[in-house]
Parts: structure tokens; sequence; C-alpha cells
């Protein structure tokens, strides 16, 4: 079972919360511009790391609020949490 | 040496020490005409296809740990094609009839059992679902019989008929699907195709790729760089790391599969069964051990572990389909990573590389279709083109709206 702390209810058990994939995929401004190529990048292919990977959780079965974590796929262990919009970790300097 | 009755009698005047090695281990060479990645069930399938189909030898199987020890020897050994879409049922027969003859072809035993696959249903709703898959199947050449409750009460006594949510209503059958044995299939193609030339490379990573002017030159490895004139990339859950060594991004999530053996017990199940109402599918091995596994972790892994919640989670839903099960001990357990596609159906083709050929995204059901993938791989490697029955498993099918989505949920790829 991982622990996992949600930013705003604290550690909780993995089984609380529901995943939800890459982080940070924003739709396009302008999707009617977009090549098929391009929508279909945006739709379906992903970063796929072995590592570190930044992905969205959502606490569930608790308050019910979205936020990232920046998880190693590997060991599973978790880095660092962050608010939705919020500058990822690595980038910001910390 | 070829395998016979014969040989054994033979064999057994020397105690059977004097057996040749199954492969040999070759130094790789500096180049060869095709090189796969990933010395797997479908890589040494598409090699020995590739040797005994196309006449095309000067052919090698990278592998970055030893043969089998990946997903081939992880999965629940089971073998079917109940599929519901045209662009997976035709290939999957396909398929499931070079399993029929796998074993003259291959001159080795995979133990290969046709014991049937039962799909439970357990609404009035899911078996009109089935009953359009089954008459999908039978239009595509395929076997499928519907078994009513009187039916499956004599075949099944111990699932739990009358449970107050899930009742079990009937089940689909192919009796043609069954299990083979997962370690043999991949020594057995290894086997042939070492016989036909096929240099098998083991402990040999993949660490980059040259290409140039748009087209694949070779592969730097953990032993040297090999020159290549065609790639071909069966590497399941690294699928999307080794694309990205070509610039390549996948449309892929690779996610952890658990699987689990109990202890021995006398015969009991001698078919393979799947719950309808939950994820949840058992089968018994030769050795008597109960195999059985369920849903994917849910999120992003390499790990070849898995975790304890979704363990508990098949548990619960095997003990609501067959409650007996809660007698009998777990001895061992494991995980293997998958490449989730976003649509739940594989990728067998040609890639934006020239000369780079893709086979993955099998999801969790790659066994099954071990021969059927080797077959095609190996006639899209020699001719530069995709097999009718591979057409619709193209990469760009993402872009070009053309996905197969079996189970219709939609590009979530911890749902297929």
């Amino acid at each position: 079972m991982l622990e996992i702390e949600c930013p705003w209810c604290g550690a909780c058990d993995q089984s609380e919360f529901s995943y939800g994939g890459e982080a940070h995929i924003a739709r396009p401004k302008t999707p009617a511009d977009l090549s098929d190529q391009e929508w279909g990048d945006y739709l379906f292919n992903r970063e796929n790391p072995k590592g570190w990977h930044r992905e969205q959780w959502c606490h569930t079965a608790g308050c019910r609020r979205w936020f990232n974590a920046v998880r190693d796929t590997v060991t599973c262990r978790i880095k660092a949490y962050y608010r939705m919009g919020a500058v990822p970790p690595e980038e910001d300097g910390r | 040496m070829k395998h016979s009755a014969l040989q054994i009698f033979r064999q057994a005047w020397s105690s059977h020490r004097k057996w040749p090695r199954t492969w040999s281990s070759p130094e790789p060479k500096p180049a060869y005409d095709v090189v796969i990645v990933g010395g797997g069930g479908h890589g040494l399938a598409t090699a020995f296809y590739l040797a005994s189909e196309h006449g095309i030898r000067n052919v090698a199987v990278l592998e970055k740990g030893w043969i089998g020890g990946g997903n081939t020897g992880r999965n629940t050994t089971i073998v079917r094609s109940n599929y519901l879409l045209d662009g997976n049922e035709p290939f999957y027969e396909w398929s499931l009839k070079l399993w029929e003859g796998l074993e003259q072809s291959l001159n080795y035993n995979v133990m290969m059992s046709q014991r049937g696959v039962i799909n439970l249903f357990h609404s009035d709703s899911q078996r009109d679902g089935f009953i359009r898959r089954g008459n999908a199947m039978l239009m595509h050449g395929a076997d499928a019989k519907l078994m009513d409750r009187d039916e499956l009460e004599k075949v099944l006594p111990y699932l739990d008929f009358d449970n107050a949510r899930f009742p079990v209503l009937g089940g689909l059958c192919q009796p043609r699907g069954g299990t083979a044995r997962h370690d043999a299939v991949a020594w057995g193609f290894a086997r042939a195709a070492d016989q036909l030339g096929v240099d098998i490379i083991q402990n040999c990573e993949v660490t980059g790729m040259r290409i140039k002017d748009g087209a694949i030159d070779g592969l730097d490895t953990t032993r040297g760089f090999i020159g290549a004139g065609k790639v071909g990339l069966a590497v399941a859950g690294n699928s999307s790391r080794l694309a990205s060594m070509a610039g390549l991004r996948l449309p892929l999530e690779s996610h952890v599969l658990q699987a689990f053996v109990s202890e021995s017990i006398k015969p009991l199940v001698d078919t393979v069964v799947t719950f309808g109402a939950g994820h949840f599918y058992v089968s018994q091995s030769d050795k008597g051990g109960l195999v059985f596994g369920g849903d994917l972790d849910g999120y992003n892994s390499y790990a070849q572990r898995g975790n304890l919640p979704t363990a508990e989670h098949i548990m619960e839903s095997g003990m609501a389909m067959m409650p007996c099960l809660g007698r009998v001990r777990v001895v061992r357990h494991w995980g293997g990573v998958m490449d989730m596609t976003m649509d739940g159906s594989p990728i067998i083709g040609l890639t934006p590389v020239t000369g780079l050929y893709l086979n993955g995204g099998w999801c969790y059901g790659g066994f099954k279709a071990t021969p059927g993938s080797g077959w095609v791989f190996a006639y899209t490697l020699a001719r530069g083109e995709p097999h009718r029955l591979n057409a619709a498993y193209r990469l760009d099918r993402f872009s070009a709206g053309r996905i197969i989505d079996e189970k219709g949920v939609g590009p979530q790829p911890n749902l297929h």
C-alpha cells in the first residue's frame, strides 16, 4: 500500500485515491488549427518515463480534490507534491 | 537434434546427460539484415517466422536479460480468440490456428491444452453482449458456444450461482481456447529459430539507436554497436523507452499487472473461467496450482511487482465467483510490466523511422497472440508493409481516428 500525502488532508492510504495519469498535458487553445498528427499527439501520446513521473491524483474518498505528485515509476517513491496549476518542483529550482 | 520418442529412448542410455543445448549463445556479428529487440515470445516467434516463412536468416534477437524472463514467463498462460471487433478477431483466430499446430512446427512440446475458456455472465444485458460477441466469433470462423446455468452446474459446480448481487446466469465458452506452458513457448521458438541460423544474444541491452537520414542504421548495445538493415521492437513494457531512443512518442502507458499461484491441489478447475462482474480469471496448471489474476494496479509502473490493495481486490473477486477458493493458500505472486495502449489493442507495423518496426501495446493480452504476432510481424518486416491481419493495428490509427476499442472505455489505458 502506498502512502500518499494529499496537500489538504495529509498522508492517507493509497486506496483513498484515484489515479489521473500524466500531468501538465494542456488542451490546445485552438484545436481547429491542429493537424491530425498534432491532435492525436495531444490526445493519445504520453511520455511514459521509467523513473520520475509527474502525475495527477485525486483524493476520491477524502476531500475529492486533485493534485500533482512526482513519483518514481520503478520504486514508487514520491518525492514531491504540488497543487494543480503550481509550477513543478524541478522547474522552480527547489 | 530432432525431438522424438526414439530420441528420449536413446538419451536414456547416457542417463540424459548428452542432450545438446537448446540454443547456442553466439557472439554478436557486426551487422545483421534484421535485428529483433526483445527475446520474449513475440521477438523469438518473429525471428522464427522470418527464417522459416521468408528465408531471412541473417537475424539476431537481442535480449537484455534472459530468454522468456519478461512477460512470457509472467503471464497466466491463457490462449483464446474470443474477440468482437473486425480488427481483432481474424488476427487472434489466426493466432489460435497457429497454436493448434505449434508443437509440430517447432518440434517442441509447448503443452498446448485446449480445455475451453468460459466467460461467465451475470445479467440479461451482459448475456446479450456475449451472444453478440459469440456470433461475431462464429462469423469469423472461430468457435463459440453459449452455456446456460444447467450446463455450467455440471462443469463448474462450485461457482456461487445464487450470489445475491451477481448470480451466474450462464457463460460464453470457446472450446478451442485453453492454456499452454509459457516458458516452453519461449524455449521452443528459441530452439527452432536457432536451428534455422538465428543468433539469440542474451544479456545484451540496447542503449541507443543510430539513425541516418531518417532510416535506422544500427543499435548501440551493452555489447557494442550492431548494424541493422531493419530493426523490429518487441519489448512490451519498455516500448516507450525504446521508441524514445528514435525520437518517437507512443500512445502507451506502462502498467504493472499481477498474477498469483496457489498451492497444488487435486484437479478442480479443468477449464479457464473468467468472472463477469469483476476482473478475475482462473485456470489450474498441470502441477495443480490455481493460476489466477485480475486488474492492473492502476498507475504507471515499471516495477515488476505489484501492490497489496490490488491483490486484495483480486482475491475478493475470486471469492465472489468461487467461494471454495478461500480455503486455498496463495504461494507466489509477481508482476509484469504491460504496455497499455490508449484503445486496448496492439500496435504492429511501421513507424515514421524507415526500417524501424514496432510490435507492442499488447496490454495484458500478449501471450495468446505470440505465434500470430510473430507471424504477421515477420511478414511486415520482410515485405515492408503490414499483412491483411495486422493492417488495422497500424501506429497511425490514433491520429487517423481509426482506433480499435474492444471494450469501449475510451483513451484510459488503466481501464483496458
